[in-house]
């Protein structure tokens, strides 16, 4: 009975509508245990990402040969590598790394990929056509294939990683956004706006975009999870951030060549990659479900 | 009819959509006038092209669609040539429209005070607090109680009737000269549209707007209206004042759109429905495009297109049948759905 009551809107309640669908959609997401513990996850990684640097005692770059591949002990949590740097304090460094290059390139691609979109997907016609056939050509490379083309076109570095992976992020954010678009632009408030004298750019930023922010928010916390692991790859194949750069996937690569004695080089960061990618996605299919509900399947 | 008092004037209007099954003549030839402060309805059944005029008279056309000819004149000033800027600023603060779908005609993310306060900042240079107050008046004349409270509300936990009159405070924002409504009270309960119409009826009266209502509706042209015009498949058919459309109805279509609707101030033993169906956009009719379902259609009418004529002297009331002209083939007397007639000349 209580319920039925709190969901009728009642005149000059204080709680707005707005704080009322915030609720419903916490509370869906509550319910999603593995999305609550996704979440967690990634806050706790980022508070590790801005916090861990300063508590650190130890350089990440420091080397120390005499101690070199130590196991697993107390005084190295993750062991040591190659040469004699201490993996666990690496890693915590590597995290603002990670964390950089998953929120930039999602950034770059959102950005781009949500104007081309939405342009494509309101004016239609030749521009739709144009836009989005470049968007194909952009998709039909394999990901990680079209990160290291651009990659070595402008040279290997942490930046143009961020900028290859934002780029190769874009397709995927123009064309959900486009397919958003479509279906809004044909509701008939955009007419009534419309009719009343609005321009195109006050209907596509006052009136689209903030009605389909659920499928990009869902889009670009997704597209992090891929964005991690494509620079950890493009790292891992060298063409990534450089050394000394205490990078996961780069890091990865320096203990291939020990793997069979020292494991742990290997172990730590390519844990530490599943985890937050995993963290990333779960996270982001529990808010699919929370925001869209008719979206699940 | 004096010019001066004509605010719109819609002349020989022609829009075709590109399909992929060819082009269609949504609208073909249509013309009328809206007089300052007067109502004109524009009836016709689904498909008959009465909103697509609406549409291209404020040019908000689909994509695929096209004006080929023809001249809207708003003060006499023709629409179809301005500008998009000049035409953008004349909907909404000259020419406002409203649309059938109360439920789906505001944007969910914004409160009723933004949408209507939007209206006002588009077009005049007020701040965002002198907006919202605005927005406060408007929903007072509208007839909403407690505006103060309703103006921070969402469009969800309004009813329709609400938003309704929410999308008529939006369109009425800028004290436009011509509102035209499109279907308004289609989507809202038997007494909510009562109410509706009167508020429309009221405004109407107290701004000295000028109302275009488009509507399948005759019982509201019968309401609101001081003149109508009915649309048959792209083109006016019959164009009067309300009092003579309903009283003496001539054309045959308008004659079988009467007959179909019960009436309470004439003994109707059954309603008599008109035979047939609207013929599809892509195989018009070569003649008079009511001639496959018309009781008395002559050969005449099947063959010949006819044209839209005066049926006095002066152009206050159009026709457009072979029966009202000089080249009629048919009997001079004639029964049309049970009502015997006959035929001048």
């Amino acid at each position: 009975m209580s319920t039925q009551t709190e969901k009728s809107p009642v005149i000059g309640k204080k709680s707005s509508p707005r704080s009322e669908a915030f609720k419903t959609f916490m509370k869906r997401l509550l319910k999603n245990k593995a999305a609550v513990i996704g979440g967690l996850v990634i806050l706790f990684i980022i508070l590790v990402g801005i916090i861990g640097p300063f508590l650190s005692k130890t350089d990440p770059n420091a080397q120390d040969i005499l101690n070199k591949l130590q196991p697993p002990s107390k005084d190295h949590w993750f062991g040591t590598d190659n040469f004699g740097r201490d993996i666990f304090t690496r890693i915590v460094f590597g995290t603002k790394l990670t964390l950089k290059v998953g929120f930039l390139s999602v950034l770059i691609g959102g950005v781009v990929g949500i104007v081309l979109g939405i342009v494509s997907g309101y004016y239609g016609g030749i521009i739709d056509t144009l836009i989005m056939r470049v968007m194909d050509v952009l998709l039909a490379f394999p990901g990680i294939l079209l990160a290291l083309a651009i990659v070595s076109v402008l040279g290997g570095s942490l930046t143009n990683v961020i900028i290859a992976v934002g780029i190769f992020s874009v397709p995927a954010f123009a064309r959900i956004v486009r397919g958003s678009t479509l279906q809004v632009k044909k509701l008939e408030y955009i007419d009534a706006v419309r009719a009343l004298g609005a321009s195109d750019g006050r209907i596509i930023f006052k009136h689209i975009l903030p009605n389909i922010m659920s499928p990009i928010i869902v889009q670009a916390t997704m597209r992090i999870a891929t964005a991690i692991l494509t620079a950890s790859g493009l790292a891992f194949l060298g063409l990534g951030a450089q050394p000394p750069e205490p990078e996961w996937g780069a890091m990865l690569s320096d203990g291939r060549a020990y793997m069979h004695n020292a494991s742990h080089m290997v172990m730590f960061p390519g844990m530490m990659i599943v985890i937050v990618v995993l963290a990333f996605n779960i996270f982001g299919d529990g808010l699919r479900d929370a925001l869209d509900p008719k979206m699940k399947q | 009819m004096n010019e001066m008092e004509n605010i719109l004037v819609v002349n020989n209007l022609q829009t075709t959509f590109k399909t992929d099954a060819g082009d269609i003549r949504a609208v073909d030839g249509v013309s009328f006038t809206v007089p300052k402060g007067k109502t004109i309805g524009i009836v016709g059944e689904s498909g008959s092209g009465k909103s697509i005029t609406s549409l291209t008279i404020l040019r908000l056309l689909a994509s695929n669609g096209r004006v080929n000819g023809g001249e809207v004149l708003f003060k006499g000033k023709d629409l179809l040539k301005l500008p998009e800027k000049a035409m953008r600023e004349i909907r909404g603060n000259q020419i406002s429209m409203i649309f059938q779908e109360p439920m789906t005609s505001l944007n969910p993310v914004y409160t009723v005070g933004q949408q209507i306060g939007e209206t006002i900042q588009i077009h005049k240079k007020v701040g965002k607090k002198e907006a919202i107050q605005q927005s406060i008046e408007m929903l007072k004349l509208v007839g909403i109680p407690s505006p103060e409270k309703r103006v921070k509300q969402y469009p969800h936990e309004l009813s329709g009737g609400m938003r309704q009159r929410v999308m008529i405070a939006m369109a009425l924002a800028c004290d436009p000269e011509i509102l035209i409504a499109d279907e308004p009270t289609t989507a809202l309960d038997v007494t909510i549209q009562a109410q509706i119409l009167e508020l429309i009826k009221d405004l109407q009266n107290r701004l000295g707007m000028s109302v275009i209502m488009i509507t399948h509706d005759l019982g509201v042209v019968a309401e609101t209206c001081d003149y109508v015009a009915v649309m048959y498949a792209g083109q006016v058919v019959e164009y009067s004042d309300v009092r003579s459309l309903f009283k003496n109805p001539k054309h045959p279509y308008t004659l079988g759109l009467l007959n179909s609707l019960p009436r309470h101030d004439i003994e109707q033993e059954k309603l008599i429905p008109i035979k047939g169906m609207v013929p599809s956009p892509h195989e018009m009719p070569v003649g008079c495009r009511f001639a496959p379902r018309c009781p008395v259609a002559t050969e005449l009418c099947h063959n010949k297109m006819p044209q839209l004529l005066n049926t006095n002297d002066s152009n206050a009331e159009q026709i457009r049948c072979w029966m009202f002209s000089d080249e009629w083939d048919g009997d001079s007397e004639v029964t049309l759905y049970g009502e015997k007639r006959t035929i001048k000349g």
